[in-house]
């Protein structure tokens, strides 16, 4: 493994935290949301529009072998990609913290991240109705693994607007599944946009008991 | 570019945090001109036809401590002057709480080789490792209520 920041790290050039993003010791457990879509669909924005930290991000390497592309010239040069995740945090308490990650939404590439998705409260799929089709693939695969997600609608200004039901027919989603509008940009939209998913989540949690 | 003030949006402040979810349905405006009724494309769901690539993972690595990325991180004590300097970032870094993903960030290494380091640091019991609290099988509404009742004060 190349420790390519390793003159980073020995030069006293390291960033931490700025004294405002700085953890209260108290600090005990933390929990995580993934907000999931498809590329430009504000993945990024939302996060940044709630999080109490300037977003950070975390990056990943893989190789051709990894994404799974046959090499047809039997050729052995491999080619890296890096992937990056954004994400943000809100403190809940003293004691609990809320991270949130910005993911990806082509699915190869989530197990880059193992265990991204385990243990996670639940699921924002942030959607893009001039370009639905990218969440397809997105919604799947959290059905697969049991994340439960609601579908929050980024208004762009010049995405058509459909009917919920008729977005509920076009995802082929089950009627409990909410499905909001947002604007990522706002702070108070994103946020709402968490506590429909926090809210579902506690439905289900109701229902269960 | 203004944006029209969504009142379904809005009058989920006024919403009791427990009150039963209900989906809203106050989002068809058939006078918004980009309104239209029909949705082009549809969402084919996977069935036994089209089945979900594999990835085989090597499971639980035995050399990696079990890190999630919100493990919260804490250093037990100060660098020694002859740490590696991955050892001596990872230390002073978390003097307080540091999440694994904030580590990488920060750090400039992917979270698997920060894995890696945090696994040495802990087995040499020079950082404490506090676990997140995981979405389980049994409901937990407390803490989904605390989550709640948090991002309300945004």
């Amino acid at each position: 493994m190349d420790f390519k920041s390793s003159d980073t790290l020995t030069s006293g050039m390291l960033s931490g935290p700025r004294e405002q993003d700085v953890l209260p010791a108290t600090a005990a457990a933390a929990v995580k949301i993934v907000i999931v879509g498809g590329f430009g669909v504000g993945k990024t924005t939302m996060v940044g529009s709630v999080s109490e930290i300037r977003p950070l991000t975390t990056e990943e390497t893989m190789t051709e072998a990894g994404i799974g592309v046959d090499d047809d010239y039997g050729s052995e040069t491999k080619t890296a990609t890096t992937v990056a995740m954004d994400f943000g945090r809100i403190s809940i308490s003293e004691e609990l913290v809320l991270y949130l990650f910005g993911t990806p939404g082509q699915e190869r590439f989530w197990f880059l991240w193992n265990g991204l998705f385990e243990g996670a409260l639940g699921a924002v799929v942030l959607i893009d109705t001039r370009r639905l089709e990218v969440s397809f693939d997105v919604i799947g695969r959290l059905e697969e693994r049991g994340v439960p997600f609601i579908i929050a609608v980024n208004d762009f200004p010049d995405a058509p607007r459909h009917p919920v039901e008729a977005l509920r027919t076009a995802l082929d989603l089950e009627k409990e599944v909410p499905i909001v509008h947002c604007d990522a940009r706002r702070r108070t939209s994103s946020r709402d946009a968490l506590l429909t998913l926090m809210r579902y989540l506690h439905s289900l949690a109701m229902a269960r008991a | 570019m203004t944006h029209p003030q969504d009142p379904s949006l809005d009058s989920y402040d006024s919403l009791d945090p427990l009150d039963a979810f209900t989906a809203p349905d106050s989002l068809d405006d058939v006078h918004d001109p980009r309104f239209q009724a029909e949705v082009p494309v549809k969402r084919a769901r996977r069935g036994p036809e089209n089945p979900e690539r594999l990835y085989i993972l090597t499971g639980e690595d035995s050399e990696r401590a079990p890190l999630d990325l919100v493990t919260l991180i804490v250093a037990k004590g100060e660098p020694s002057p002859t740490a590696q300097p991955e050892h001596s970032a990872v230390l002073r870094l978390c003097r307080t709480p540091l999440s694994v993903a904030e580590l990488s960030a920060y750090l400039v290494l992917p979270v698997s080789v920060v894995t890696v380091v945090l696994t040495e640091l802990l087995a040499a019991d020079l950082v404490q490792a506090r676990a997140p609290l995981v979405r389980s099988a049994l409901p937990d509404r407390s803490l989904l209520e605390a989550v709640m009742h948090g991002l309300q004060k945004l």
